[in-house]
């Protein structure tokens, strides 16, 4: 336990240490306005791919409609500062808590399903929830929710994102983390283990759309609108392949993943009619020669963690 | 576990400095020298691509005719086009891209009014001249608060106008009283027509006796007319693009509902009359700004040039676009300088351009004083009806 | 009034109808496929819009007629059913669901971009191959090519049955269906099966987006995006891997969201679509026509 919390510090310093060297070569304005808007999308794409991961990678079902969470919390933080005049964190919790209680009503009907058919039910959820807002005057229907304030800065962003970071290693590693963890390996076996399967899916399905719906808040209040056509399958389907390209199961693959593509995504502005052709053929060649992702599949990724705590404790 | 955070701590700085490093790149080989940038943020993918690519090759035969003729002010002009994907934010990431790192001169677009509302904000707190070329919403040069944006112009007129012009067109000429509406709900351009459209309708003894929506890319409308129909109108308001108003109209003659039809501008491609078949737009009629068979001289240059280069009629966004060029050259030459916050002054009081698209000069609000087209459609074939001034 | 509202009824039943054999004619590649690969073969979608441009190509480039226009289409979209089948289906076949779920999402996104690329994101227009004509029974009006696309439906779903139920290829497809690893041991070629039901299954999705071409006389590369996701639908409402099943789910599912757009709103449409599918996999996950299977352990 004391050598968790060691590890737990260090890291915490090795993030302080990151922000120190990002945040001053801000200031120094040696990184500009557009990476810095680059850098953010980083770290809210890094909040929805592990987000993502804590569904599809730990608990193993299959959820592509992440889109619609995001959604949900970009509306309501967007309602709770613009229509209602409150402060980003009553605007954060409201975002998180309205993004995780739509999970919890949504996951614990749908959870049921399994495999293929659980994909195309959340997808089909994602598109009523953002069919939804297109119908929404209150919020600005198809012409989106406009004059968000900017509340959203890097050091904001940062800082939430290390603490849902923690959390999530911290989730995995607890008793609820390995019975999902044990959900993904063999569900019936899980079952007859006595571990109340429903539960821990339902359990790890809200808390991911609570953190997608973090995401939402930050991200409208960083570009100043929520608009429906943000939120299509469009986007669940690039947050899918941020944990694919890490490799489903680890969460350090998905911040990679999300730190890859966002950079790729970036990158290929010029070469717009390309970008799409290029993602897709990455993730079928991913798919077909390396279906693990970039940080192992679930069993290697195992392996690596596990040889891994040993280098450390000889350390 | 550290270790893990480690090696990605390690990593994602390295990866950090590494992109500072490309945005330094980036930023020295701008300013300067003997080119102008200018910026096209544009919708290259994404649902509404075809507007941006339009965009693009004006933006392109602009800039090439300018620089034949020995540039703006000695200097050559050249393009930078970000990609906004169609979509509100990535146009605010692509207006980022275009001002801090390609440092352009100005910006000409997005189209779509929600990607020009929301990156109005970044290019009004970097100072530099934005040109929408198609965004008619009356948001993209006036904030909340009803004040104009300063760096924020348009080359189109705005939402209320073309929806109004419509109305009392309706009323006036057509003599219809019953009007149904169908309105694409997922477009706010097309929201704000049909607002408009009502307002003035019900004003001018009109009534609204049905009104319904469909999405884009929607393809069968049939049941939504089927019910408009039993409504009984004598006149059918259609405020959206030619894609899906091409198969409304088409299927709405095949149900029998043979009243007079109308729209805006969206309806403003030769696509129109293939998708609906000529003989099915007859007593059909729009509001536009600009026509492919306007007869002025310069019209007539500018579309034998885009005819030439692109094998393609110029639609309304390759027009206004064009006109978006020609009015950030104007604008440079007044200013004698190529510094964003100048030029934007210089638009602001720019008196005398005349584009492809009539006179454009801006009013307080930067919306450009211009008339309306009312074009009617024989058989398919555009013909102008009558101008409407403002 | 009543009358009134009769006869909507009916107008709308036969507009339902009409738009369910749309999704039927994409609804039966899908569940044959399914059928026999238990993959969600999300590229369907796009295989029907690429024989929606290959008939584009023969009849405005080529100069060719319908008839000979859907075969090249039907052949075009049977062999590119059968490459993607190859490259990107064939080696993940032992790989976990969820991989080859992304690979197919992958390839669809694929398809549907490199169309933008070449054939630009315009929309096309098809030559009037054969002139619509519009019947009227009293108020009520139908037109020839709503016909066309029905019996065309019925007839394809009718051959299809008995390729299935009656051939040589189609038993051989059963069986891998029912056991694949047995079947193999009996000495069936289930690579080349399986190649021919992507090439029966893509080709129906070429026909149709043929006759929908014509129909709505407008295509373009993202026009298999929707309908795909309701052809699933409609497949599962019917039954997955069952070819009645699917005729049947189309056809209720254009029905209800004609009655859903004529009577309460257009803007639930596609929301009740997706409610239909939700409530279909929650409570009776095997479909209208489907058998109750337990899951094996």
């Amino acid at each position: 336990m004391n050598s968790l919390r060691k590890a737990d510090l260090k890291a915490l310093i090795a993030a302080a240490v990151l922000f120190a060297i990002i945040y001053g070569l801000l200031q120094a304005d040696v990184i500009g306005a557009f990476w810095e808007l680059n850098l953010v999308l980083i770290g809210i794409n890094i909040i929805l791919a592990t987000s993502l991961n804590m569904i599809n990678g730990y608990t193993g079902q299959f959820s592509i409609g992440h889109a619609g969470f995001l959604a949900v919390g970009a509306y309501v933080g967007a309602i709770m500062t613009v229509k209602l005049g409150f402060n980003m964190v009553a605007a954060l919790l409201a975002g998180t808590a309205a993004a995780g209680l739509l999970g919890f009503l949504v996951g614990l009907p749908t959870l049921r399903l399994n495999g293929d058919y659980l994909a195309i039910a959340t997808l089909g959820l994602g598109e009523i929830i953002r069919i939804c807002i297109l119908n929404i005057d209150y919020v600005g229907g198809a012409a989106g929710l406009m004059g968000i304030p900017r509340l959203t800065s890097f050091p904001l962003v940062f800082w939430i994102m290390v603490a849902i970071l923690f959390f999530i290693k911290n989730f995995k590693n607890s008793a609820h983390g390995r019975a999902c963890l044990a959900i993904r390996e063999n569900e019936i076996a899980a079952d007859t283990m006595g571990i109340d399967t429903t539960k821990y899916k339902v359990m790890a399905f809200t808390l991911g759309a609570a953190f997608a719906g973090t995401a939402g808040v930050l991200f409208s209040h960083y570009f100043f609108i929520a608009h429906p056509a943000s939120f299509t399958f469009m986007r669940s389907f690039d947050i899918l392949t941020m944990v694919v390209l890490g490799g489903l199961g680890s969460m350090t693959g998905s911040v990679m993943g999300a730190v890859v593509l966002t950079f790729i995504s970036a990158a290929l502005a010029d070469f717009p009619q390309w970008r799409m052709i290029i993602y897709s053929l990455t993730m079928i060649i991913l798919m077909l020669y390396r279906p693990q992702g970039l940080f192992g599949s679930k069993e290697l990724s195992l392996q690596m963690f596990q040889s891994l705590k040993i280098g450390g404790k000889k350390k | 576990m550290t270790r893990k955070f480690k090696t990605l701590s390690v990593l994602a700085a390295g990866l950090t400095l590494a992109l500072a490093l490309g945005g330094c790149g980036g930023g020295s080989k701008s300013g300067g020298g003997d080119t102008v940038k200018l910026g096209g943020n544009l919708e290259m993918t994404g649902g509404s691509a075809s507007y941006g690519i339009s965009s693009k090759n004006a933006i392109e035969l602009a800039i090439k005719q300018l620089n034949e003729k020995g540039g703006v002010n000695g200097k050559k002009l050249s393009l930078v086009v970000a990609d906004n994907k169609s979509e509100a934010t990535e146009a605010t990431n692509a207006m980022q891209k275009l001002i801090t790192q390609d440092k352009v001169a100005g910006v000409i677009g997005p189209n779509l009014s929600s990607a020009v509302i929301a990156s109005t904000v970044v290019s009004g707190g970097a100072k530099t001249a934005d040109i929408a070329p198609m965004a008619t919403n009356p948001k993209v040069t006036v904030d909340d608060a009803g004040k104009v944006k300063p760096y924020n112009f348009r080359a189109c007129f705005i939402d209320p106008f073309q929806g109004t012009v419509m109305a009392r067109f309706a009323l006036d000429t057509l003599h219809v009283k019953k009007a149904a509406i169908m309105i694409d709900n997922s477009s706010d351009y097309s929201k704000g027509l049909a607002q408009f459209f009502k307002e003035q309708f019900t004003k001018g003894g009109g009534t609204v006796v049905g009104e319904e929506v469909y999405l884009q890319k929607d393809t069968d409308f049939k049941a939504t007319l089927t019910k408009l129909k039993s409504a009984g109108p004598d006149f059918l308001y259609i405020p959206g693009y030619y894609q899906e108003v091409g198969m409304i109209v088409k299927q709405a003659k095949e149900l029998g509902l043979n009243v007079a039809m109308a729209g805006g501008d969206g309806w403003d491609s030769a696509k129109l009359a293939e998708i609906a078949l000529p003989e099915n737009l007859n007593n059909c009629y729009f509001s536009s700004l600009y026509s492919p068979d306007d007869d002025s001289a310069l019209n007539k240059e500018f579309v034998a040039a885009y005819e030439k280069e692109y094998k393609a009629k110029p639609d309304v966004f390759a027009a206004l676009s064009y006109d978006s060029t020609l009015l950030f050259a104007k604008a440079m030459e007044a200013a004698k300088s190529t510094d964003p916050e100048k030029i934007a002054a210089a638009l602001e009081t720019l008196d005398g351009f005349v584009g492809v698209s009539g006179p454009v000069k801006f009013d307080k609000f930067h919306n450009p004083i211009k008339a309306a087209v009312i074009i009617e459609l024989k058989n398919g074939k555009q013909t102008f009806r009558t101008k409407v001034n403002p | 009034m009543d009358s009134g509202f009769m006869h909507q009824f009916v107008q709308q039943l036969i507009n339902g109808v009409s738009l369910g054999s749309i999704y039927a004619l994409i609804a039966l590649g899908y569940t044959m496929i399914y059928g026999i690969l238990k993959l969600i073969n999300f590229a369907h979608g796009d295989v029907y819009m690429l024989g929606a441009y290959i008939g584009f190509f023969c009849t405005s480039m080529l100069k060719l007629s319908f008839l000979p226009s859907i075969l090249v289409a039907m052949a075009g979209t049977a062999l590119a059913g059968m490459i993607i089948e190859r490259v990107a289906y064939r080696p993940m076949r032992n790989a976990p669901r969820i991989a080859i779920l992304i690979t197919a999402i992958g390839v669809s996104f694929f398809l549907e971009n490199a169309m933008i690329l070449f054939a630009s994101p315009q929309p096309r227009t098809f030559p009037a191959v054969f002139t619509a004509t519009v019947y009227h029974f009293g108020a009520l009006v139908i037109n020839s090519q709503q016909i066309v696309i029905l019996v065309s439906a019925i007839v394809l779903m009718i051959a299809l049955t008995y390729i299935v139920n009656y051939t040589k290829i189609g038993k051989a497809m059963r069986a891998v269906s029912f056991d694949a690893d047995a079947a193999r041991l009996m000495g069936i070629n289930i690579d080349f099966v399986i190649s021919m039901t992507f090439a029966l299954g893509s080709a129906l999705a070429g026909a149709g987006g043929v006759l929908v071409g014509i129909y709505y006389n407008s295509i373009e590369p993202l026009m298999g995006m929707v309908p795909g996701i309701k052809a699933f639908v409609a497949a599962v409402l019917g039954g997955i891997g069952i070819i009645p099943g699917a005729m049947m789910g189309g056809i209720i599912l254009g029905v209800v969201e004609a009655l859903v757009s004529g009577f309460l709103s257009s803007t639930f449409r596609d929301a009740a679509a997706f409610a239909i599918l939700i409530i279909i996999l929650l409570y009776k996950p095997q479909g209208l026509l489907g058998k109750n299977v337990r899951e094996k352990v």
